[in-house]
């Protein structure tokens, strides 16, 4: 049997809302993956350490404070430094379109804006794991 | 059964065996209330005197005010507030220059947390989602030339709300404005913060006392102050229906009560300045019949089972906002058409202030023209559209009513829940009220994406577009600035006097007999920084932490 896809949803900063993370957290469970949910107010530091303790293929990160420039980075970063090479690595919340193409060369995969179906998630994830 | 009631049941199965065939040609859409027609018969057992009555009239289903808004329009209220003081500053005086009727303080997220902007967590958030705001400092430029005396202000603040009252009041001395002249709401309601938008510091039972501490403090000193807007806002953006939203509102409305009669208070010393916050959804009905709902229950809460005397303590004044979560930011022109529905529904449901949200706020903090739109939305559905212009004209109307009457019914069914759990603190601990949330929040999506549920330009009429300009940025520079202007203000300060303060401070949160109001006023007052005031109560009370189960 295939092993199951692990993927970390992860709330990084200070923003509470987190309707959108654990909706998409539950849409991935429900399509088969195994999910781990951070809860909020992550430091970057935190989450590169869970999703190498949990030993993730993916890792999930939404911000809906506009604090992403600064922080999704820094998070790619740190999970990079451990070792983890090939974590995909996607990110979603309120972000301006033409934050994106930055975000993207900082080595965020893809990102995911308002209005997103779970299953375009799902189909990325599936398409772009390793 | 009376004749009347005989002869219209007659004629309605008459009229459900006509539309047979019609519906074998053209078949119902899904999603529908269950009945496709409403009549007398549904809202038969309805007492009229009861449960309906007159407006100012108890159980005040009609609203809250004898004449509503023959005499004053609801209050426009514009939730604001980014970057820095100055530019927040900026933005409220543009505010109250085009009409606005109040002020409404949009904070970021590190003072709404008790962090200063200079703290390693506050990197990358500073000024972002509302005005940064360290000390007295930061008060006094964001309401410069603002008369504390005259406007009534707003603040979206939570677990740190005695820290931002006292620099109000502080602020307002400075101004030479009185605190019994303050006129004002902080929303204050820290259990929907646990349950749904996370800006908790403290653990419910040291959160509880700050909240009664303020209850008594406003009581005596700040009496025309709103000392808490318990809030369903953000438990229906969180993803709740309707009737979840008004039930675990009211279940933390009963919680606080119950703390502060345990505390010592008489009810009807602070009943009168509870107010409350709900969303303004989609569906304009239900909305209307859930703001009726909410004030029949609320009477009922507070009448019959706190024993309330006076007829303010039993009123449900509210707040509106329109509902963020339902903007797309796809084809963002269509937002202000549902903001405009969503305004329709929340001034015929009676409420005492509202927020229009703007278009664009599916993409970032609004810019400038479209707060405008936003406003002039309100300013509109007052002038023109005559919605305000007949007290709760909705009223009488067989679905409202039974509507009314349904989402009543399934509010106390949660209610008793929760009380038999143990009340809203348990049910929250316990993850009963995140989960019914979250439940509900997937059935919806799950309902999008299988187009169950329509949102026009998201799962139909979508097109392509270009991605809309003059989003409103708020840099980097801003959280430099911030650090900059506050490591100049500690170095001015009189250190010595705000250890003092803040050594006061500390032995007041151990004695659980003292009110701490009067120890936070001292300290803000030789500015000592919200950082500093509540890393001391972090250091006493300990800080919550969230078991979350998906």
């Amino acid at each position: 049997m295939e092993k199951r896809i692990r993927v970390l949803v992860a709330k990084p900063g200070l923003d509470g809302h987190d309707r959108g993370a654990k909706v998409v957290a539950r849409a991935l469970r429900d399509a088969g993956f195994e999910v781990i949910y951070t809860g909020l107010r992550q430091t970057p530091e935190q989450i590169a350490e869970a999703a190498l303790q949990e030993d993730v293929n993916v890792v999930a990160m939404s911000i809906l404070s506009g604090a992403h420039q600064h922080l999704f980075p820094k998070i790619v970063n740190l999970i990079r430094e451990k070792g983890m090479e090939d974590t995909l690595i996607i990110g979603g919340g309120v972000i301006p379109e033409s934050d994106i193409p930055a975000l993207k060369e900082a080595g965020i995969a893809e990102v995911f804006t308002p209005g997103t179906p779970t299953t375009a998630i799902i189909d990325f994830i599936k398409k772009n794991v390793k | 059964m009376s004749n009347e009631h005989e002869k219209i049941q007659t004629e309605l199965a008459q009229y459900e065996a006509s539309v047979e065939k019609a519906i074998a040609r053209f078949p119902e859409r899904a999603n529908l209330p269950e009945k496709r027609l409403y009549t007398p018969l549904d809202i038969k057992d309805t007492d009229y005197a009861a449960e309906i009555s007159f407006p100012g009239v108890y159980p005040f289903t009609r609203g809250v005010q004898p004449t509503m808004y023959r005499g004053r329009f609801w209050t426009m209220r514009m939730y604001a507030g980014f970057s820095t003081a100055e530019e927040s500053n900026k933005r409220y005086r543009y505010l109250i220059e085009s009409g606005a009727t109040g002020l409404s303080c949009a904070f970021d997220l590190p003072t709404q947390i008790g962090y200063d902007s200079d703290d390693e967590i506050s990197e990358g958030e500073v000024g972002k989602v509302g005005v940064a705001i360290d000390s007295l400092a930061d008060m006094e430029l964001l309401f410069d030339k603002i008369d504390l005396g005259k406007v009534s202000t707003s603040m979206t603040i939570n677990a740190p709300a005695s820290v931002l009252l006292a620099m109000y009041i502080a602020v307002a001395e400075k101004q030479g404005v009185t605190p019994d002249q303050l006129k004002g709401t902080i929303q204050n309601d820290i259990l929907k913060e646990y349950a749904a938008r996370g800006t908790y510091i403290f653990p419910p039972r040291p959160s509880m006392r700050l909240i009664t501490n303020i209850f008594e403090f406003c009581s005596q000193k700040v009496p025309k102050w709103n000392t808490i807007s318990i809030s369903g806002y953000h438990i229906r953006e969180a993803g709740s229906t309707a009737s979840q939203e008004i039930a675990f509102t009211i279940a933390d409305g009963i919680a606080y009560c119950e703390a502060a009669i345990k505390a010592g208070l008489d009810v009807d010393a602070f009943a009168g300045r509870l107010s409350f916050f709900w969303n303004a959804h989609n569906n304009v009905l239900e909305e209307v019949a859930k703001y009726r709902a909410s004030r029949r229950i609320w009477a009922k809460v507070m009448k019959e089972r706190f024993g309330a005397k006076k007829p303010k303590s039993w009123m449900l004044r509210f707040h509106t906002q329109t509902a963020g979560s339902m903007l797309t930011a796809q084809q963002p022109n269509n937002n202000i058409v549902r903001v405009a529905l969503q305004t329709a529904a929340a001034v015929m449901g009676g409420t005492q202030s509202l927020h229009t949200n703007s278009r664009d706020e599916a993409l970032a903090l609004p810019s400038e023209d479209s707060v405008m739109v936003a406003l002039r939305t309100q300013q509109v559905v007052a002038y023109e559209s005559g919605l305000a212009d007949v007290i709760d004209p909705l009223a009488g109307s067989y679905y409202v009513e039974a509507l009314t009457n349904k989402i009543e019914a399934e509010a106390w069914d949660y209610i008793k829940k929760i009380d038999e759990i143990g009340g809203a603190v348990s049910a929250i601990e316990k993850g009963y009220i995140q989960k019914e949330i979250q439940d509900s929040a997937y059935k919806w999506q799950m309902d999008v994406e299988s187009g169950a549920k329509i949102i026009v330009g998201v799962n139909k009429f979508h097109v392509e577009e270009e991605s809309p300009k003059n989003l409103l940025r708020v840099d980097a520079s801003v959280g430099i600035k911030q650090k900059a202007k506050l490591a100049k203000m500690k170095a001015s300060r009189d250190n010595a006097a705000v250890k003092a303060t803040l050594v006061a401070l500390e032995k007041a949160c151990v004695d659980e007999n003292e009110n701490l109001m009067p120890y936070i006023l001292n300290a803000v007052r030789t500015y000592a920084t919200l950082g500093e005031i509540c890393g001391v109560m972090r250091k006493i009370f300990g800080e919550y932490e969230a078991h979350v189960s998906l």
